[in-house]
């Protein structure tokens, strides 16, 4: 056999495998599309390319008699604020923990990373009696609070992990020129340190986006639902019966975060492995 | 300003100096925040804290009061008192009592440093100065707070309440307004041990948990780990193309893709069995939801898919960034494609990425959602109260949710935590940097 033709060989057969890998990957999704466009609420007489195409599950989501543009609005609203609210606490709490000296600051960090692996499912009784008690139970803004407080940890050492890549000199040189605190954090760390935030950012968007079980516990009320919760009562309910909407639902969702997400994952990547290795 | 003005004639006169005792500093301070502080002629510092404590005596007082005698009781009247808010009351209270001792126990230490300063001849600041050190030292204080506070009340405050209602008979049976909740001590444990059905339930839990873990993770790694090699080959084209179609399982919510594979794993009317098993293997299908064996092979076929793009994605970025010096080195040594992986390839990913791949087997550990929306945990099993699929986190949603056996819940929660967090305890400590150290 020649090197050549062992070399061609090789080659095929990666392809062959990339191959089935894609039609892995493709079937469900393609599925799921093929079945948003099917008549009728039934699964089993639906398949993968529709006999009796039709938009009536897309036309159902924007009529009157669905929630789901309220449900989506609630959705983007705990996304962004997550997000937003996200980076500047992470961010500020990171660079205490990257540059200065104080109680707490060698071990206060991973203490909450350890305390947060306890899983704590019946503590969602506990949150919920707290909500109720200051008032925030069934609200968006309760949700965003738990959200941006459980985050903390991780993130927070993630973005520490990035500030102590950036070299002291440079904030050094900054407080010898007359910069306060403040300064050589507005001017200087968070700068450099764009990319790891725009993961952080990134994450908390996507994350309560599509969390259901909290928010199943703190909100009560259909027009406070998220998207999740609200396309999850889709099936949940009777299974096979809402299903094409549900799909639907999903697609309307998952099309934005995927094109988000596949532009964006490269940085996610480089953010990640820089920012998670070196804690 | 008056406070220099005092101290300056204080440090002039040596006698008054060596007069200046920081006991006396410390037991004012012990018996009245503030009094040192006055002894030491910080006025205003002093004022700060006699305001703070005697509004906190005020104010929580009471309630701090009223917290701990629920903590301590449950409640004593079935019907009035309700106990899981008298708990949820009473762990609020331990935080504030937590936060009270520590501004106490600062007072005290900061009189003690003061006066001590003071009988060393210390020169007081003028008061611009004062302000500015004290912003300095307080300043990564400050940068903390807002996220120490949250912490506490979304990380630390559910953890005390669940790790204190473990030693409870918090139940559906035993739950108030109607009934009083009570302390049981070690009782719930010793159940989990003694008592058949919990006994057995648990391990088999347990063990299916650790299979699913290794078996799942390490797939979702070996499966991310070859593609990565197969599309880094440079005689691959269209790389890029193959690259997004790879990651595509990643980018789309895992929400929406595990209630997908629900629904094409169905039974009766799923796609797999109708579209692929029946024609290609004849018979009626496989019982992916219904039998435990299949619905667990499902589950890890399910988690594959959804798990590799991510780890493909990192190797991809590692591979890249390994220089072809290397590569280049062991061709002139004669090094086999073997070789060359196992001794070149294999240890730069695994270096760069160690600490994210454990922390894939952690989040395995606890992935809810995976089993949660596939099958409930399901199929049922007999003679246990979890399914077959049912990992602990899974069984506590459970136990919490459906049969409301929260004491339960909470002791095998403080199990798993206790295992996940040993774990990540370990790794933290061979891999965080000691090296740097803040400087101001």
């Amino acid at each position: 056999m020649s090197q050549k033709f062992k070399s061609k060989l090789e080659v095929t057969t990666i392809y062959i495998i990339l191959a089935i890998v894609s039609i892995i990957i493709f079937y469900p999704l393609l599925w799921t599309i093929g079945m948003s466009f099917n008549q009728g609420t039934s699964l089993y007489s639906s398949s993968l390319i529709p006999e009796n195409f039709s938009l009536e599950h897309y036309r159902w989501l924007f009529s009157e008699g669905s929630d789901y543009l309220i449900w989506y609005k609630n959705s983007l609203i705990v996304s962004l604020a997550t997000a937003i609210g996200s980076v500047v606490i992470t961010s500020l709490v990171a660079y205490a923990f990257s540059r200065y000296k104080f109680v707490g600051r060698k071990n206060g960090l991973y203490v909450f990373l350890l305390l947060q692996m306890f899983p704590v499912m019946m503590a969602m009784v506990a949150l919920y009696i707290f909500l109720n008690m200051i008032g925030l139970l069934d609200t968006l803004t309760g949700l965003i609070l738990i959200y941006l407080g459980g985050q903390i940890p991780f993130n927070a050492w993630l973005v520490k992990g990035y500030f102590d890549t950036i070299p002291r000199e440079l904030d050094q040189a900054a407080r010898i020129d007359g910069a306060g605190h403040l300064r050589v954090f507005w001017s200087i760390m968070l700068p450099l340190a764009k990319p790891i935030l725009a993961v952080v950012a990134l994450f908390n968007f996507m994350m309560p986006l599509f969390d259901f079980l909290l928010p199943t516990i703190v909100l009560s009320s259909q027009e406070n639902y998220t998207l999740a919760v609200g396309l999850y009562n889709f099936i949940n309910d009777q299974f096979a019966n809402n299903f094409t909407r549900f799909a639907a639902g999903s697609i309307l969702v998952a099309m934005p975060i995927a094109a988000v997400y596949l532009y964006l994952q490269r940085y996610l990547i480089s953010g990640l492995t820089s920012g998670g290795t070196k804690g | 300003m008056t406070i220099p003005n005092n101290s300056e004639s204080m440090n002039n006169n040596p006698k008054k100096r060596k007069k200046h005792n920081p006991t006396i500093a410390m037991v004012l301070s012990i018996l009245f925040a503030g009094l040192g502080q006055f002894y030491n002629r910080r006025y205003i510092k002093g004022f700060i804290f006699v305001l703070v404590e005697v509004s906190f005596l005020v104010t929580m007082l009471e309630s701090l009061n009223f917290g701990l005698w629920g903590l301590r009781t449950l409640g004593t009247i079935p019907g009035t008192d309700h106990s899981i808010r008298l708990l949820v009351f009473g762990v609020l209270a331990l935080i504030g009592l937590f936060f009270a001792i520590t501004l106490y126990v600062f007072n005290v230490l900061d009189a003690r440093k003061q006066a001590v300063k003071i009988k060393n001849g210390w020169k007081p600041l003028k008061f611009r100065d004062t302000i500015r050190e004290f912003y300095d030292k307080s300043f990564p204080y400050l940068m903390t707070f807002p996220g120490l506070v949250l912490m506490i009340f979304v990380v630390i405050f559910p953890l005390l309440f669940s790790v204190l209602l473990a030693f409870t008979n918090y139940n559906l049976y035993n739950s108030p307004p109607r009934n009083l909740v009570d302390w049981v001590g070690f009782e719930n444990f010793s159940n989990l041990i003694n008592v058949g059905i919990w006994q057995e339930t648990f391990l088999s839990v347990f063990a299916w948990t650790v299979v699913w873990t290794i078996v799942a993770t390490t797939l979702q790694i070996a499966v991310g780990l070859f593609l990565a090699l197969m599309v880094n080959d440079p005689r691959v084209k269209f790389k890029k193309i193959i690259r997004t179609i790879l990651i595509l399982p990643w980018a789309v919510p895992a929400f929406v893709t595990i209630l997908i594979f629900s629904a094409m794993f169905n039974d009766d009317f799923g796609a797999i069995n109708r579209d692929i098993i029946i024609p290609l293997f004849g018979g009626d299908g496989l019982p992916w939801l219904s039998d435990p064996f299949y619905a667990r092979i499902a589950i890890i076929m399910i988690q594959t898919w959804l798990g590799f793009p991510f780890i493909f994605a990192l190797f991809t970025g590692v591979l890249q960034s390994i220089s072809k010096d290397w590569y280049e080195a062991a061709d002139v040594d004669g090094g086999t494609r073997f070789q060359k992986f196992r001794h070149i390839t294999l240890p730069h990913v695994m270096f760069a990425t160690a600490p994210l791949l454990i922390m894939q087997y952690a989040q395995n550990f606890n992935n809810f959602n995976v089993i949660y929306l596939f099958n409930e945990g399901g199929p049922p099993v007999r003679g246990q109260n979890a399914g077959g699929t049912d990992i602990l986190i899974s069984w506590v949603y459970k136990l919490t949710f459906d049969t409301n056996n929260y004491s339960m819940a909470a002791v095998i929660s403080i199990i798993m935590g206790l295992i996940v967090s040993a774990f990540a305890f370990y790794q933290f400590r061979k891999t965080r940097s000691f090296k740097e150290e803040g400087e101001i």
